[in-house]
């Protein structure tokens, strides 16, 4: 059997064990409660893995494997940055914002201010950002079908796109929160026992001496000792000054994203308590971390098993370094059946990461669009759980296809840079207007639309001006010229602009409300009034 | 169900002694941990755009001054994620259940 097949039906296997958990959740799921937050019964170990589920996207497991086996070292850094920022989400946001709100980002900003105009932000920025993560997503799910299953035609690509969108629309309007967790728990388990597997058969190689395999690495990258230190593709010394600039650019946004992305936040409305909220970021603070210490391994196994050559010959971007690794390893120790049944599972890992991370974003927009800005905005909050869940089961269709319709055309841009702009928008709107919200008496409602608009727009607008966008072989739109900065990565001056935009409104404004603050802020400390947990 | 509190009672909680106690624990180890780890991370990023030299020193067999610093930003995550939750059930958990009762007790 050829290890297309495999994959394909390894694939088919999950996709079909999953449809059924989501069925079996679908009966379970009732009020919004349950459609929004998995009705708040999952344990925090459950929620904890669906974090890991939810963060582990394609673009961290192929996309930073890739990057150690093409460029060595700045494939760790990036890697440090997803990580590190967990401790932002579990010291400042995770607790707080499972106590004081209910089903989005936008109630524990719209708590004590204007609701419509904060709600209004909230939502956009939510599906602004949601958007642009699914955008990457897909397209790399066309790419990556091409290379795992053999797939090269430009119909198949098409089709394989909509296949995801479709698969990802089922799981969120059958499942809804409690589907989608399911599915983030499964593959959750999938992606660390797989890597797990593929990185203990390359540790065994080298006799577990992480020496030995680092110095077989640099060698075999063609690069010597640079491969083992920072600087071949971030902040290169051939783009001297600003390329290293741009590294701190991406640190920061990378940092401080995480605790700004709409469908993390989500995440902690699904247990019973803000405790559990704490236990399940502890879990997920683990699973990221070693996951990320074995794509260390799996990357720089790929190098010395594999090869930099033979890795950027099948994909410039090297996003089939690891499955690669996998179909190398096995066939050295297993034989040629032992390659081909260790990549075709690889591949089906990947695409499972793939379809729940879609999944988990369709969630957290569709979501936001029906409980902002449906019910509060458009409504004004006159309407009933039952129409609310509704309007969300719609635009989980309506954002699925629009998805669709831009990652189509889409496929042959460089949109791999959707990913960070997603991260340095959610940490330049989303997470001034946040903690501003739980630490700022003064807030208000002019102070938290300033901090979102004012962090989006200025992100968006650096972005487009960048190399990232125009004026670079490697830029969405190579063959035009309009970039007037220097910087691929906007955060280190759109965080600053997001959180004096939101200093600026704030003062400049008189109204501010000091009962509701105090009402936010015993919640948020004490739990008390907080959403409980629904019975079934 | 939620239970709705007139807000007079957010304002007496607030202005408790032991709730500013409560607020203190909080915020006095979680705001200069922050700053200390965003700091921490901010130093291992600056110096693996600019001091190369010294990151690629190499301390034993093929690893170097990178990798371990790389490692030890893992080993802090973790550390100060473990010591967040210990400070949290000991210091932060017994006052927050405490005040909660009280609300609890009074709105019955």
């Amino acid at each position: 059997m050829k290890h297309e097949t495999l994959a394909t039906i390894l694939f088919l296997v999950f996709v079909a064990g999953t449809l059924a958990i989501t069925f079996w959740a679908s009966r379970n799921t009732k009020t919004a409660t349950d459609f929004y937050a998995g009705g708040r019964s999952f344990s925090g170990v459950q929620n904890g893995l669906a974090i890991g589920g939810d963060y582990m996207s394609a673009a961290s497991f192929l996309g930073i494997a890739g990057i150690i086996a093409l460029s060595g070292y700045d494939g760790f850094l990036y890697s440090i940055g997803f990580l590190v920022a967990w401790l932002v989400a579990l010291l400042l946001v995770a607790e707080l914002m499972r106590n004081s709100g209910k089903f989005t980002m936008a109630d524990v900003l719209a708590f004590r201010m204007s609701p419509r105009p904060v709600r209004t932000a909230a939502g956009v920025s939510t599906i602004v950002v949601s958007i642009f993560y699914l955008l990457a997503q897909m397209v790399g799910a066309g790419a990556l079908v091409g290379l795992l299953l053999g797939i090269t035609s430009e119909s198949g690509k098409v089709w394989t796109i909509i296949a995801v969108g479709l698969l990802m629309v089922i799981y969120v309007v059958i499942g809804g929160m409690k589907g989608t967790t399911w599915v983030q728990i499964v593959k959750a388990v999938m992606l660390m026992t797989g890597a797990a597997l593929v990185t203990l058969l390359v540790l065994g190689k080298f006799g577990f001496n992480l020496s030995t395999l680092l110095g077989d690495a640099a060698a075999q990258s063609g690069k010597g000792d640079a491969f083992l230190n920072a600087g071949l593709k971030y902040g290169t010394e051939a783009q001297g000054i600003w390329g290293k600039i741009d590294l701190i650019s991406l640190g920061l946004a990378l940092v401080l994203g995480t605790a700004g992305l709409p469908h993390i936040l989500i995440r902690f409305y699904t247990v019973p308590t803000a405790k559990d909220a704490r236990k399940s970021v502890m879990w997920g603070i683990g699973i990221i971390g070693v996951f990320y210490l074995l794509t260390l391994v799996l990357g720089f196994g790929a190098a010395a098993v594999v090869g930099s050559e033979k890795i950027a010959a099948a994909n410039a971007a090297g996003n089939t370094a690891a499955p690669q690794l996998a179909e190398a390893i096995g066939a050295d120790i297993f034989g040629e059946v032992g390659g081909t049944i260790l990549l075709a599972v690889i591949a089906a890992v990947a695409f499972a990461t793939i379809l729940a991370v879609v999944a988990g974003l369709t969630l957290a927009s569709s979501s936001s669009f029906a409980h902002d800005l449906y019910a509060h905005v458009f409504k004004k909050g006159q309407v009933t759980d039952k129409e609310e869940v509704r309007v969300a089961r719609i635009a989980a269709f309506v954002i699925g296809a629009i998805a669709i319709a831009l990652a189509i055309p889409a496929q042959s841009l460089n949109v791999a840079f959707l990913v960070a702009l997603a991260f340095a928008v959610a940490a330049s709107g989303n997470l001034p207007a946040i903690l501003y919200s739980l630490f700022w008496k003064r807030f208000n409602t002019a102070g938290a639309v300033s901090a979102i608009y004012g962090g989006l727009i200025s992100a968006l607008v650096l972005v487009i001006f960048s190399p990232a966008v125009s004026g670079a072989k490697t830029a969405m739109f190579p063959d035009v010229d309009f970039h007037l900065i220097e910087l691929s990565n906007p955060g280190i001056f759109s965080i600053p602009i997001g959180f004096l935009c939101g200093y600026l409104g704030t003062i400049f404004s008189k109204e501010y409300n000091a009962s509701k603050y105090a009402e936010i802020e015993v919640r948020s400390l004490t739990g008390v009034g907080a959403e409980q947990a629904t019975e079934h | 169900m939620t239970v709705q509190h007139d807000s007079s009672v957010y304002e007496d909680i607030q202005s408790s002694a032991q709730f500013q106690e409560l607020r203190r624990r909080y915020r006095s180890w979680a705001f200069p941990m922050t700053v200390a780890f965003l700091a921490w991370y901010l130093l291992y990023v600056v110096l693996s755009g600019f001091a190369r030299g010294f990151m690629g020193t190499k301390l034993f067999g093929e690893i170097n001054v990178a990798l371990v610093f790389g490692v030890l930003q893992f080993v802090s995550t973790f550390l100060i994620a473990w010591a967040y939750s210990r400070h949290a059930a000991k210091k932060l958990d017994p006052l927050a259940d405490e005040l909660r009762g009280q609300v609890e007790e009074k709105s019955r």
